[in-house]
This record gives structure tokens, sequence and C-alpha cells, in this order.
């Protein structure tokens, strides 16, 4: 994408999405249920989400194709949800690009610009400023069947971002390109985001990208907001259970809160108990998290939880080994780095693993 | 690589005898399109192009042609009552489609069942009936030139016939152009409202475009059928279009004036032409864009005076589609309707007539019409099979061989058959041409491009996965076709044969020049002659009432037996 072209939307205007007691239901089925959420002006933000966890339905409520039941979605402090979907001001790009087969790639873009009935000249200078802007000057005169996904995606953007919308709604706009090209593309789009310095919410269900390139993320199951913040705080302090499975691979090992001489400790069965901080104010039936890199096998730190574990079996996974051992009654997984040369420990052995006091958390569902 | 050539070379290797089963089978299809599909149309340009005696090529018949007014008015009123055809069918059938796929509307199922309508009753037999309801002196125009003097010649000359046509046509319009909108993604429309499109510039700017190959392809069929029929015109007695006039040049100079071949080489030609303008209308423009999950186009409900609106239209286009069958019910219980809007009184007369002297005739329908759909099944599910299944060289010949007969007119395939196998004398002098069995080849071509695309769309919907499963358990090829693939396909070869079938038993435009004796004649056959005097109109209403019931009943029944399999194979999707 060039970056000589002037930017269609200037920074400094971007404005703040607020999204207040939605809930919706369809035909019976209640998608969204209560949700709360603030993006600020300027943000990347991502839902992410399973597929069904209503973020597809909750982006297409913002842009105009679904209404709420109930609650409110204010776009720079002005309710929107009474507006139909053609004067909201905000572009979305679709899954599947939606692409007019019938038009150019000119066409496509300068429609929305048509739309408004801009003069000719202005329509002519935006659309190719725009088709500039993502390094596509030289396909205006194609169809969109006659280029790759990745120009296509491209296209889609242009079209959108030629209106100079409030916010941009992007849904789940890598999911039809390959791997390599997704890598490529989210850089792109990040770049351009904060070229454009324009609001951006982004559907994915894949949490690499919304790790990689957002700002902050709202992770969403069944309807429900179940955290939002900046992608390494929600890694590293999972709210419940859902995020930590969600976000990468975590342990989570059942087991049951015990006094043992006026301190806590939770048995994790098989006789190994787990201490517990004094303080620490624990949900009934709350289960012990950790992330398989936070452990460490054979050598620890002093002050680490040094547990026994029963070696099951290893799978290579390139720049790390990934145990599979039976700590107590569960079976869990821990990482070490792989080097040349390393020998990996046999499956019967008995290990000692070492867990940092801080390293695990008592979440419940 | 070479795991995905394997297969493919092992059961090449392994089936020489099957091989040649299927080459044998792909000759003889060959041979029969050859036969009754190319040859007469061969004969017919071939007559058009020489000269009469020497044989020697020659532009002289069309030069006649271009020099004969009455030639040159036919062919403008031919192309007039098409276009014009295509207009009124386009005015009915838009706001239907219109209304049944992007509004929550409850008439939608009432509105697909037109789609029947051309199935179940040709033109001509309604193009009485209407006369009678909107002639000159028909019930709606004998009121309002009570209540407001004045009447609308809906049924004077070129009128009559656009009007016949574009009621009895319109929904080969609605059916591709509702089947186009459907298939539109919802992303589409919604990408336009994203960027500022709502309301009529939506429709005329994405909506109508993206539904742009579907309209052609219906317009381009109600063209073609318009051009092909010869009774409708000739009922309502305008003999200056060309149909007609192919067919009374042939009836009344005789097999070997070469204008009735001029006429009828114009007629392909124009049929062709159509078709290919609509091949190029929609060319790389197969705007598909259903995408998985996509589901159409999004409903809107419609506010109250919208539905008052829209069911008032439907109810208008309804009673106006409807109003050949009314009138032909009225008719076939008439005493006598002359001059008043409706019947004097009423009897029962015309059907104990058409009971005691038709009987031959429904006889006639039905034999032609099984046998020509039973052909059209057998071709039709073998050339399918042939081409998505074998790799045999000229496999894609067979289809377009059995396609091209859709460009034939009937009167030219009639003329056609006529002259290729005139000359052909059975043992004891009888013409070939004069044999009943020539009238069930007829119908069956006419009808055997419709029964190759279902059996071709029944076929390609079943993975070759399956034929794979069962050879892999040991089933031989010929045992997989058998036992898996044709049970699967038994619903789209119903909907092939109750296709040929039912339009098959109301076929005229061909029929019409090959029936030689009375007790050959097919219903349609009978309804025309009937038809043509005053006082065999109520019998002949009788027998059109006749030959829509039994068209009705067989689609019903075919269309429950479809059901039914398809209930037993479970949902496909």
């Amino acid at each position: 994408m060039s970056a000589r072209a002037n930017p269609p939307a200037a920074p400094g205007r971007a404005v703040d999405i607020e999204i207040a007691g939605v809930n919706l239901s369809y035909g019976g089925n209640h998608i969204l249920k209560g949700v709360d959420l603030r993006v600020e002006p300027g943000e990347l933000f991502a839902f992410l989400g399973p597929s069904g966890c209503g973020k597809t339905t909750l982006l297409r409520l913002i842009a105009g194709f679904n209404a709420a039941d109930t609650g409110v979605v204010k776009i720079a402090g002005k309710d929107i949800g009474q507006l139909p979907p053609w004067k909201r001001d905000v572009g979305m790009v679709f899954q599947s690009y939606a692409l007019w087969p019938h038009m150019s790639v000119r066409r496509n873009v300068a429609f929305g610009l048509e739309e408004r009935r801009l003069p000719r000249r202005d329509i002519a200078r935006r659309t190719e400023a725009a088709l500039e802007l993502v390094g596509l000057s030289a396909f205006g005169d194609r169809k969109p069947s006659q280029l790759s996904g990745g120009q296509q995606q491209r296209v889609a953007l242009a079209r959108t971002i030629a209106v100079e919308p409030k916010v941009l709604l992007l849904d789940e706009p890598l999911s039809n390109l390959d791997a390599k090209m997704r890598v490529e593309v989210r850089h792109e789009l990040r770049s351009l985001q904060q070229r454009l310095g324009i609001t951006t919410i982004f559907v994915t269900h894949d949490q690499e990208e919304a790790n990689a390139i957002c700002d902050r993320i709202a992770v969403m199951n069944e309807g429900i907001v179940q955290q939002v913040g900046a992608p390494m705080d929600i890694y590293a302090h999972p709210a419940n259970l859902f995020v930590a499975r969600f976000l990468g691979a975590a342990n989570i090992v059942s087991g049951k809160m015990i006094a043992r001489g006026g301190e806590r400790a939770f048995d994790i069965g098989e006789g190994v108990l787990l201490p517990v901080p004094k303080d620490k104010i624990i949900a009934e039936g709350a289960k012990f998290v950790f992330r398989p890199q936070d452990a460490l096998l054979g050598a620890g730190a002093d002050g680490d939880i040094a547990i026994p574990a029963l070696i099951r079996g290893c799978a290579f996974l390139g720049s790390i080994l990934r145990y599979r051992l039976k700590m107590g009654a569960a079976d869990i997984f821990v990482d070490a780095p792989f080097h040349a040369g390393h020998k990996p420990l046999a499956a019967g052995e008995v290990a000692v693993l070492y867990l940092p006091v801080n390293a695990g958390r008592w979440l419940a569902g | 690589m070479s795991a995905v050539v394997g297969p493919e070379k092992i059961s090449a290797r392994g089936s020489a005898g099957l091989r040649a089963g299927e080459a044998a089978l792909g000759l003889s299809i060959a041979a029969f399109l050859l036969v009754f599909v190319m040859w007469p149309a061969a004969s017919v340009v071939y007559v058009a192009f020489t000269e009469k005696g020497t044989g020697a090529f020659t532009l002289v018949n069309f030069h006649d042609f271009a020099r004969t007014d009455l030639f040159v008015r036919s062919l403008w009123n031919s192309l007039y009552v098409g276009a014009m055809t295509v207009l009124w069918a386009c005015v009915i059938a838009l706001p239907l489609a219109v209304l049944t796929t992007r509004f929550e509307f409850r008439g939608a199922l009432l509105i697909q069942t037109l789609g029947f309508v051309p199935l179940i009753m040709p033109p001509f037999v309604g193009a009485v009936a209407l006369q009678m309801l909107f002639g000159r002196n028909g019930t709606i125009n004998l009121l309002l030139s009570d209540w407001l003097d004045v009447k609308i010649p809906f049924m004077e000359g070129l009128n009559g016939v656009i009007f016949v046509e574009s009621l009895h046509y319109f929904p080969f319009i609605l059916i591709n152009l509702s089947a186009s909108l459907r298939n539109i993604d919802r992303s589409m429309e919604e990408a336009a409202q994203n960027l500022g499109s709502s309301g009529f510039r939506l429709l005329r700017r994405i909506v109508l475009p993206l539904a742009m190959p579907g309209f052609a392809a219906g317009a381009s069929l109600v063209f073609v059928k318009v051009f092909d029929d010869l009774a409708t015109p000739l009922l309502l007695n305008v003999k200056d279009m060309l149909a007609p006039q192919a067919y009374l040049r042939v009836t009344s100079i005789g097999v070997a004036d070469p204008m009735g071949y001029v006429i009828a080489v114009v007629l392909v030609a124009l049929s062709v032409g159509c078709m290919a303008l609509a091949a190029l209308v929609t060319r790389g423009a197969d705007f598909a864009t259903a995408q998985r999950g996509g589901g159409g186009l999004a409903r809107r409900k419609m506010r109250r005076l919208e539905t008052v609106m829209a069911y008032a239209l439907v109810t208008f286009i309804l009673l106006l589609v409807l109003s050949p069958h009314i009138g032909l019910l009225l008719l076939s219980f008439a005493t006598i309707w002359s001059f008043s809007p409706l019947p004097d009184a009423y009897t029962t007369a015309h059907y104990a007539r058409v009971f005691s002297q038709s009987a031959l005739y429904v006889k006639n329908t039905i034999l032609y019409a099984s046998l020509g759909g039973l052909i059209d099944i057998v071709v039709g599910t073998a050339i399918a099979w042939l081409v998505l299944r074998t790799k045999l060289p000229f496999r894609h010949w067979l289809d377009r061989g059995a396609t091209a007969a859709l460009a034939i007119p009937g009167v030219v395939l009639g003329i056609g058959y006529l002259r290729a196998f005139y000359d052909v004398r059975l043992p004891g002098g009888v013409p070939l041409a004069t044999l009943w069995i020539m009238i069930v080849l007829a119908v069956a071509v006419r009808r055997l491009p419709y029964a190759l695309r279902a059996s071709y769309a029944a076929l390609q919907q079943i993975s070759t996965s399956l034929e794979e499963a069962a050879e892999n358990l040991g089933a031989t090829p010929g045992r997989a076709l058998r036992r898996i693939v044709l049970p699967l396909m038994t619903g789209g070869i119903l909907a092939g044969f109750v296709t040929s079938f039912a339009t098959a038993a109301v076929e005229l435009s061909a029929t019409l020049l090959l029936v030689q004796s009375n007790s050959d004649a097919p219903l349609a056959y009978g309804i025309y002659v009937f038809m043509q005097s005053p006082a065999g109109r109520g019998a002949g209403a009788a027998l059109g009432v006749i030959a829509v019931v039994i068209v009705c009943a067989c689609a019903l029944g075919a269309q429950f037996a479809i059901e039914r399999s398809q209930t037993v194979k479970g949902d496909p999707h």
C-alpha cells in the first residue's frame, strides 16, 4: 500500500463508539446479552470469539443491519439506533468483500461517492486517491473477478474508506486469504488504520490476529462480553476460564480448597496440595489455571512451588517441546525451549515441576 | 501428484469393456440426434439454399423472400410481437418477482404456482377463451361500452397475439428473474446500503443489474417461444407472421415449394440470433454471488398500505393470468355465448360429445406424450452420464446436438420431418413421415433439451465419491450406476419426464404438420380443429379442460412422487 496518497480521513477527528445495554434476540435465540462496550477514538478494537458468539451480529448492529431489542449505540455521542444503514456513515468491509461483479473496480470504489451526489471531479479524485492508497491504481478498469483474493480485499477496503466514514467495521477481513497473505495484510491494515486515524472494529475468531494488531480486544462468548482489555493484559490476566482457554493454551486444574493448620491449600488429588496465598479471595468451585510456559521442569528459582509430576509424553513443536504430564489427578502441559542436541525427558520419568508463586490464578467458569 | 492421476489410469486400464459400451451408447445417441434433429434441420436449410431441380447453391429464394411484401411484413410482425410480448411479460413479471423475493409476502407461494401456467395449457387453447372475454364483443368490452362507452382493442390483430402470449409466457421471466434475485448474496445489497444507497436507486444500480442474467434467460425464452407458436396466430386469424406463413405455405402450396423452407431458415436464424444475444448480454456475467451462509436478499416487512396494494396487484394479475382458464371453463359449459358478458345458459352436452367422439384423442395424447417423455429421459440421462462421468471424446457434442433442438421452432421441425422422411418409404409404399411414431419422435426431440438439463442437474449433484465408495466395496461401474446413481437421480429424472410429458401433451407447432389422419391426432390437434369453427368451440373448450386436467394430474402425481423420493433420501443439504 502506497504512502504517497493523502489519507482520506484526517487523524484527530476520530470518534468514539459507545454500546450500552444492548440485547438482541433472533427467532427465540438470545444472541446478544446486555453488551456494554466503549471503543476509544482512533482505536483498533477487536471483537474476538468463537463462531456463534455474537461478534458479527454486534458489528452488523453498529452498521444498522440488525436492530437491538434494547440498548443504545452511540457514535461520537450521538444515538444512531434509529438511522437506517445508508445514513449511518459507518464503513463496513464484508467478510465476502461483497464486490459488485457487474461493475469495474473503479466503479465499485466510486459507488459510495456517487450515492452521496458529490461533484464528478471530486468523485474521480477521491476514487483515484483511495485506489492509490491500497496500491491498486493500475487495476481500476478490471472487473473484481479478474483480481486475486488479496486484491479484492483491498478494493473492498478502498471502496469503504473512499467515503471517509466515521468508523470502519471489518468483518473477518482476512478469513478468505491464505495463511501467508493473512499475516502480510493484517500489518498493512494496521498501518493504514493508524495513518487514517480512524476508529476501527475488527471482528475475528483468530486470537493471534487480534493480539498482533489490535489496541484492545473484547472477548465474547455466547452473546456476552467476557473481558475487555489490551491483548497482553487479557492473556496474562484472563477474567474467567473461557478467556483463559480461548486465548492460547492453558492448564486448568480442578481441585478442592481445604484448610490445613490455619492455612488454605488447593487439593488437586493423589495427595498433591498447592499452597494458596493468604489474602487471596477465591470463588467457590474455582479452578487453578496456568500457562504451559509458566512452569519450569527440572530447575526453578527460589520460592517457586515444587511439585512432582509424571512425564507421559512429549510433542516437538519446533521451537519448543510440549510435555504432557500428570500432576496430582490432573493432566497438564508444560513447555520447555528446544535447543539442538537437547535430549527430551522420557515418558515414565518423574520430574519436578517448578511453578512461580504468581504464575497461576484461580478462576471460576 | 501421481496419486491424483493414478485411479483414473487404473480404471481406464481395467475396463476396456466398459469403454466399448460407453462408445456404443455414445454412437447410438449420436445416430439418433443426427437422424432426428440434424438431418431434418439440414434438409430444410438445403432446400432453402438450392435451386429447385438442379440442386445448385442459390440465394434467389431469400431474394424472393425479401421482395415479397407479405413475407417482409410477416417478419416485422413476428419481431414486433416477440418484442412486445417480452415487454408486457416484464410488466407483469417484474413486480411479482420483486414482491416475492424482497418482501415478506404471504402470497409468494401462490405467485410461484403461476410458474406452471405455461406448462398446463398451450396459449392457443386460451386464445379463443380470451376472445370471449376480451374480444371486441367480449365480456370486458361489453361492460366497458355499457359503463364508459369505450372499447379497448385487446384482441385486435397483433394485439391479440401479444395479449395471449404475454399472459401465457410471463412466468418464464418470473421464474428466471426470481431465481436470479434469490441468488444474490445479501452482502451485495448491504454493502451498497452501507455506502449510502437505498430504495429505488439500490434496486436500479445493484439488484437489477445482478439479476440481469436471469432476466435475459427468461426474456430470450419468451421471445423464442412466441416465434415458435403457430396455433395462436392461426386461431386468432393472424396470418401475416412467420410461423403461420411457413405452415400455410407448406400446407397450401406443398412440400416442394422452397418459400416455406426459406421462412423456416429465417425462423431458425432469428431464434438462434435471439439466444446468442442473450448469451452475449450475460457473457462474463455469471453473477451467482450467493456465498456460503449468505442467504439471499434481505426481506422487508411491508407497511399496511403496501400490503394492501401488493395484494390488489397480485389479485389483478392472477385474475388476468387465469382468465383464459376461466373463459375456457365457461365456454366448455356454455350453450350460446355471443354478444353477452356471460353465457346465456349452461350445459354438459359438450363434454358428452367430446367423451363419445374424442376418446381417441386422449388415448393418442397419452401414448405420444408418455413415449416422448420416455425417450427424453432415456436419451437425456444417457447424455448427462456420458458428459459428466466419462471421457468419451465427442461427449460434449451430444449435449450440444440435443440442446440445438431449442433453436428449431416446431413448425420448422415439422417441415423438416416431412421433407426428410416423406421419401423414405416403408414396405408397402407408405411414407415414413406419415406414421404416428414420427409425431412421438418430433415431440421427444422438441422436449429433449429440458429433460437433458433436468438429468444433468440431478447427476451433477451426486458426488462421484458415492460411486467410488460403491466401487471400492466391489461394485462394478455398471452396478454402481444402477444401484447408487440412478436411484439418487430418480427425482431429477422424474422431473424431466413430467416436464416432457406435460408439454408434449399439449404440443401443436410441430405436430400440426405431421398429423396425417384424424385417427392419429392428439388432443391439441383435436382442440385446434374444434376451435376453428364457432360450432365446435364448446366441444373444443371441453377438450381443452380435459387436457388441462390430465396435465395437472400428472404434474401433481409426479410432484408427489418426487417429494416422496426426496424424503427417503433425506435432506440433500
